[in-house]
């Protein structure tokens, strides 16, 4: 059996490696995918007016170009962005239906690296990785 | 789970294997009470009209909870540490799942960026950050980090809304007092408080602002059951009737409609009230 849901770039956006120790920021992780897949998904203009302002796009831009080259996003997010249709399918597309079924996501500032296997990121670390408690 | 609790037996991650995974998923009967408490924690969350939100699940299981997300329109990220339970959930799911699964461990932190969620749901999960289990978990710890690391993720003004099964007062207590201690406001919700079978127990959490507690359902819609975090329940819930006041006789008529009261309380379905409750048949029947 093949796994149907696998990680989006939506995921991917805002998923941060910040629990580990010595990783102040832990964003954007690196992805390095292996084997991506393209699937349809319905076009829910609201949700991605909801999140455009919430997305990093220079993270979300680089990161797709790394994957597809056949990426056509702006370098910066445009004015219009609310009505531009054009540009909200696109964005669309590159977070709702571009899913890594294989790969790695880097940390940034460790070097940690977490392994995707059948879509589904692995975020465990050993307790030592963790950052350390705040004193109580 | 009156009677045993999976979180004794050891972690989750093992106790949650392939065949525990299937079993769960494949029960009907959990499956039922299972999207009943997270369409109850959806609306508890209190989420804007016509606006689709961006949702965390923590220990989104099967996916069960993540199906109910799905069914409002609404988009979510789940995790969960049995990587069993992951693979079924995101077998399962088909064209109408808007969400993704993540493995990752509720007790290491919530690995997203601040302000990431316009709300945060959980199903019968956060009772399993109280019990240690190896010797480097501090239960306190864990929860003060998974406290504290929801609360960076989510957005202002919004909500978490867990449901648990707590073991015991001090159990809540502990879950409550970490939940504060990250910067939360919020209390337990608890619905059909006189019902044991279906006594649920939300905690609802609200990042900034004092808000009002959204009401819980009793059964009967009438009576208010809500309490605060500082609220001690044990104390609270003392009955203090006239004792001389006379148990009406069993099988009377008084006591039939005491008994109805009582069940539908309970949130049982019980017949209508009629002019025949309680009388004795004739001889000729």
């Amino acid at each position: 059996m093949t796994p149907f849901q696998t990680m989006r770039l939506l995921t991917h956006n805002f998923l941060s490696s910040g629990f580990l120790k010595n990783a102040p920021t832990g964003y954007p992780l690196k992805l390095n995918a292996i084997k991506i897949e393209t699937k349809e998904a319905d076009f829910d203009e609201k949700f991605i007016k909801n999140m455009i302002p919430k997305i990093n796009y220079e993270c979300l831009k680089s990161t797709a170009l790394g994957i597809d080259s056949n990426v056509h996003l702006p370098d910066a997010l445009p004015e219009d962005w609310e009505s531009n249709e054009a540009f909200l399918k696109e964005v669309h597309r590159v977070l709702m239906c571009v899913e890594i079924v294989e790969g790695e996501l880097q940390c940034p500032d460790t070097g940690r690296i977490f392994p995707i296997r059948d879509g589904i990121p692995n975020m465990l670390v050993q307790e030592e990785e963790k950052m350390d408690e705040q004193p109580e | 789970m009156a009677t045993r609790r999976p979180e004794h037996s050891g972690p989750p991650e093992l106790y949650y294997n392939e065949d525990e995974a299937s079993r769960y998923a494949s029960n009907s009967h959990i499956v039922a009470i299972q999207s009943e408490m997270a369409e109850r924690a959806i609306e508890l969350l209190a989420l804007p009209e016509d606006k689709p939100s961006f949702l965390l699940d923590i220990g989104c299981g099967t996916g069960i909870s993540g199906d109910a997300i799905s069914a409002t329109g609404h988009y979510f990220v789940g995790l969960d540490i049995s990587m069993s339970m992951l693979r079924i959930a995101s077998q399962d799911a088909d064209e109408t799942c808007n969400g993704d699964f993540i493995h990752s461990d509720m007790g290491q932190g919530v690995p997203f960026r601040p302000g990431t969620f316009d709300g945060a749901i959980s199903i019968s999960a956060i009772q399993w950050l109280c019990h240690a289990n190896s010797s480097n978990q501090n239960p306190k710890k864990r929860l003060h980090h998974f406290f504290q690391t929801l609360y960076g993720c989510l957005g202002r003004g919004t909500r978490a809304v867990l449901q648990f099964y707590p073991e015991n007062e001090s159990q809540s207590d502990l879950i409550m007092a970490q939940a504060q201690r990250a910067g939360f406001n919020g209390g337990l919700v608890v619905d059909y408080p006189n019902s044991t079978k279906a006594r649920k127990v939300y905690l609802v959490l609200m990042t900034g602002g004092i808000a009002q507690l959204p009401k819980a359902l009793t059964g009967e819609e009438v009576e208010e059951e809500e309490r605060t975090s500082v609220d001690v329940v044990g104390r609270r819930n003392f009955v203090t009737g006239n004792r001389r006041e006379k148990k009406p006789s069993k099988g009377s008529k008084a006591w039939v409609e005491a008994k109805r009261l009582r069940q539908i309380k309970q949130g049982r379905d019980v017949r209508h009230e009629s002019k025949y409750s309680g009388r004795k048949r004739k001889p000729k029947f």
